[in-house]
């Protein structure tokens, strides 16, 4: 539309734009004002052409008012401002040439009607807008009771459908609902439950505190409590449940109800019992195990002021060979009976019987008196195994070793007690067995050594803690140095520098002597080819001969020969550089099996030395059978040629064993040798080599070298 | 057995609740007693209130009107509330016909009314669900529905965000929506802040309080906590500035001064 300056489109713009900029800072419109504005315009021209019409109409100007309120000027100060803007602008920018009177009567009723128009289509919309928002506030309403009606259905669902028993109660106790799981519970009939009150419900097996817990609850002082309660059902068997009691409150806090969760351990508990005995008890004889001994051994060693504790362990004698000789089956009869007899040894208050394992059993007393006790228990046990057991028609005699440890709740802890009892009981058998003893420090603390030294040595070895002396070999004739015996030796990091004798027997209970032999043996030629290389041309006796001690575990041990070949090879040093000394008591009643590899390493031109003889039984005429070609003569016999003068008879002894050597083409050694008479005396017998203190202690390699050299000058 | 996080135990129209006392002040009738009680009693301390929904809502209006533009014809509208006029999916639909819009808002009464009010729309829908959850927004049925979530979206959070507490990690459940929106996506957004109001702090402090006693604290935060917002995105011009300075249709100095309360601003995706 064109708009000539000042022409009346022009002024009707004006209008527009004096009434928009009036109204539009009270109007809520997210227009612009410009955007409003055009807004305006149509409205203005309506206006405008009511105010000029040959039949003027007021009510023209109603759908002017009700078209504000659908431009958002639903704000009252709009219908203000917008009469005020109508009133002083409408006649002069829209009035044209008319009548002034005319178009000023026109335009107040314009705005008569305006007015009319906008309060009525405010109204509506107010009134339709009223209605919507309650109309969603009602729908609204309608979900959420909905999701609740859900929610209570869900909840039903639950209710009835859960395995574990639910019930409401008041809080005076009076069942109010309960469920099918907890109907089930009690047996099934719903006057067993429904109607009755909870206080009714006490039981013997009731915890003290469960009563002060459901106190506390109906109080309203506690939210909610957890425990193990049995009922009592209509049968009269018993129900074990797990509880859990909750208080429910209302919206303001208030307690109102309580909710009972149970769930049925009867059977779990019934099995739990089971395991438990089973978990505790040996299968065999019924009688309590390894497990519940220490608890109750734990429970009288932490026992208050005044209480002692009194132990015995017990291990049959021989049950290893029954076992053996008549079958596990018999063994296992034999196991119940001294367990029926054991258990009746022990039958006062405080005093046990139980089964460690195999043929291990421990009856334990406690109390003050038990200084006394204990030693009436053990023998009350050796008492009950006199008479024989038949087993199989067979009469047999079952002896026991027993070590007793008794002492003072609170000093000890129950492994230290019962390793004290089993070193103990050790005592008692290698004394023969069949008796008792009680436990003792001092032995303790041994055995303890010895047993901390067994579980060191396999670790010793890799750690490089052994090492090896060498004691020389001295020719009596011209006494000159003829080889050295390879010692060895551990040095412990806390006891220091152990003999053979500590720690050999050990190593060969536990096998290790093996691994140990074999690097002895490895080290000792390989210290003999070093003497070859370095000192063969300085020494006139030719090469220095290594002497070795092998185990009797060695032996029998399968790899004996090429062992001993390949470390050889290896070293490239001959056989015959290497003497392997064997124990007198190794070899008595040796079989041709045992002997077999002596025999082939003899062959290969390995010296065998038959080491202590005279102190075994000495078979004489077994010597001819065996590969040997040394005898090495028992310290025992060269002792008492220490003084001056000899025992006559250890001289004849002695030459008489010399003789009968060198008959059988055997050479002579002796041990011992402390002093220059001795030597003297023993070279007179006719004694081949010697070694002992007289000439030199066991050293290092090196130290030998110098005696060597000693006596090649000398 | 758990409730909607929406749902509520009962609907109290004895409460106050934001989106009417909105809707009151843009002159709508969409609202009982007690909402105008507290809407008029803010208004003691801040008169200018309407001025400042005025504003967001022709924000809103210029920044849908902008994406539209941008080629977007995908809205997700959070806390829309009442939608007496000058809806998103009035003014997307119209740039944009057959644009699709999704709103959520967790007062079930808004929710409701939007559904009367959208009935008939296929373009358009409601969720009930709240922002402090975003999962439930994002695998919503009508979401599904409606938005392509491969393609841009135009991301709406006004008015709505200064009424999250930090207590419910606000940055979080923003950081949820923003990453789930394809490359190119918008971030409309506007937030009240202490910054632009015309009165003295202790003023609009007393607004403020009021809004805590109907149980919906307003948290205002600083224009660079509001900034925060926007992390990873890139700020379409001219940033984040004063309701009425982003890119206005008329001349900003004609805007009454409570219309400078609190900042807008758009974000894009790179």
């Amino acid at each position: 539309m064109t708009a000539e300056p000042d022409g009346p489109e022009d002024r009707l713009r004006r209008f527009a734009t004096i009434w928009s900029r009036a109204v539009f800072p009270v109007t809520s419109t997210s227009l612009t004002r410009p955007e409003f504005e055009e807004q305006l315009l149509p409205l203005a021209r309506r206006l405008s052409e009511a105010l000029r019409a040959r039949n003027f109409a007021a009510d023209e100007a109603r759908a002017v008012g009700a078209a504000l309120i659908e431009a958002h000027c639903t704000d009252p100060e709009a219908l203000t401002r917008t009469l005020d803007c109508v009133d002083a602008y409408l006649v002069l920018y829209c009035g044209e040439d008319r009548p002034q009177d005319e178009m000023r009567m026109r335009s107040s009723r314009l705005q008569h009607s305006m007015a009319a128009g906008f309060a009525q289509a405010l109204r509506e919309r107010t009134l339709a807008e009223q209605e919507a928002i309650a109309q969603a506030a009602l729908r609204a309403q309608g979900v959420v009771a909905q999701a609740l009606h859900a929610s209570e259905a869900r909840f039903r669902a639950v209710f009835e459908g859960a395995a574990i028993g639910i019930g409401i109660a008041d809080l005076d106790g009076n069942v109010l609902q309960v469920n099918g799981a907890l109907l089930r519970m009690f047996g099934g009939s719903e006057q067993s439950v429904r109607g009755r009150n909870v206080m009714e419900w006490t039981h013997p097996e009731d915890a003290p505190q469960t009563w002060k817990l459901y106190d506390e609850l109906v109080r309203g002082e506690r939210e909610h409590y957890h425990v193990e309660k049995a009922f009592n059902r209509p049968d009269g068997t018993v129900l074990w449940t797990n509880l859990t009691v909750s208080l429910l409150r209302d919206a303001d806090g208030s307690p109102q109800y309580q909710l009972a969760l149970m769930e049925d351990t009867t059977e779990r508990r019934l099995l739990n019992l089971r395991l438990r005995y089973e978990a505790t008890h040996d299968a065999l004889t019924g009688l309590p195990n390894r497990t519940l001994f220490f608890e109750r051994l734990e429970k009288a060693l932490g026992a208050g002021e005044g209480q002692r504790f009194g132990l015995c362990y017990l291990d049959l004698d021989g049950f290893k060979t029954i076992n053996d000789s008549l079958g596990h089956a018999a063994g296992d009869r034999l196991l119940v009976e001294v367990a029926d007899r054991l258990q009746s040894c022990a039958t006062a208050p405080g005093e046990m019987v139980a089964r460690l394992g195999g043929d291990e059993f421990v009856a334990l007393t406690t109390g003050p008196g038990t200084e006394r006790e204990v030693d009436e228990l053990a023998e009350r046990i050796m008492h009950a195994l006199v008479t024989p057991i038949r087993i199989d028609g067979r009469e047999l005699l079952v002896r026991g070793s027993i070590g007793i440890v008794e002492g003072p709740a609170g000093e000890r802890t129950p492994a230290e007690v019962l390793r004290s009892a089993d070193i103990t009981m050790y005592r008692a058998k290698s004394a023969g067995g069949n008796r008792f003893e009680l436990a003792d420090p001092e032995a303790d603390a041994r055995a303890i050594t010895r047993h901390g030294l067994t579980t060191a040595l396999p670790a010793a070895l890799d750690r490089g803690e052994f090492f090896i002396e060498y004691q020389p070999l001295v020719h009596l004739g011209d006494g000159s140095v003829r080889g050295a015996e390879a010692l060895v030796r551990w040095l412990h990091p806390q006891h220091g520098v152990l003999g053979p004798d500590r720690f050999i027997p050990l190593a060969e209970h536990t096998g290790l002597i093996v691994p140990l032999g074999r690097w002895v043996l490895e080290e000792s030629v390989r210290q003999a080819r070093e003497w070859r290389e370095r000192y063969v041309d300085e020494t006139t006796a030719g090469p220095l001969r290594i002497n070795v001690n092998l185990s009797p575990c060695q032996l029998t041990h399968p790899g004996l020969v090429q062992d001993t070949v390949d470390i050889l090879e290896r070293a490239g040093v001959q056989p015959d550089s290497l003497c392997l000394e064997v124990t007198e008591s190794a070899l008595i009643g040796a079989d041709d099996d045992l002997l077999k590899p002596l025999r082939r390493l003899a062959e290969m031109g390995v010296d065998i030395a038959l080491d202590d003889f005279g102190t075994g039984y000495s078979n004489l005429a077994n010597l001819r059978r065996l590969p040997v070609s040394i005898l090495k003569l028992d310290r025992s016999f060269t002792q008492s040629m220490q003084q001056f003068p000899a025992d006559p008879v250890d001289l004849k002894i002695v030459e008489g064993i010399v003789s009968l050597a060198h008959s059988l083409d055997l050479a002579v050694t002796v041990e011992g040798v402390e002093t220059g008479a001795q030597a003297e005396q023993l070279r007179i017998l006719g004694c081949d080599t010697a070694q002992g203190w007289y000439y030199a202690r066991p050293g290092p390699p090196e130290r030998l070298h110098e005696l060597a050299l000693v006596d090649a000058t000398g | 057995m758990e409730r909607p996080a929406w749902a509520p135990r009962s609907i109290d129209i004895s409460v106050p609740s934001v989106s009417r006392i909105y809707d009151y002040y843009l002159g709508g009738s969409h609202n009982f007693e007690v909402d105008r009680e507290a809407a008029r009693k803010a208004m003691e301390f801040m008169p200018g209130l309407p001025k400042i929904m005025q504003a967001n809502r022709a924000f809103m209006r210029r920044a849908v009107g902008f994406a539209a533009e941008e080629g977007i014809d995908q809205f997700l509208d959070v806390g829309s509330g009442i939608p007496t006029f000058g809806n998103v999916h009035e003014v997307a639909q119209a740039a944009r016909p057959g644009a699709r819009v999704v709103y959520v808002d967790h007062d079930p009464v808004a929710v409701a009314h939007s559904q009367a009010v959208l009935a008939g729309n296929e373009a358009a829908d409601v969720v009930a669900a709240d922002l402090r959850k975003p999962q439930e927004i994002l695998s919503s049925p009508q979401v599904e529905r409606l938005i392509d979530l491969n393609r841009p979206v135009a991301l709406l959070l006004v008015a709505i965000l200064h009424f999250v507490e930090d207590a419910d990690d606000p940055y979080s459940a923003v950081a949820e929506l923003r990453e789930a929106l394809a490359p190119g996506s918008l971030l409309i957004l506007t937030h009240a802040s202490y910054e632009g109001i015309p009165l003295p702090p202790e003023r609009a402090e007393g607004a403020v309080d009021v809004y805590k006693d109907i149980r919906n604290p307003l948290i205002m935060r600083s224009r660079d906590e509001i900034a925060r917002f926007f992390e990873g995105y890139d700020m379409v011009e001219p940033g984040l500035v004063p309701m009425p300075r982003w890119r206005p249709q008329a001349a900003p100095e004609d805007e009454d001064p409570y219309a400078f309360s609190g900042f807008a601003g758009v974000g894009r995706t790179a």
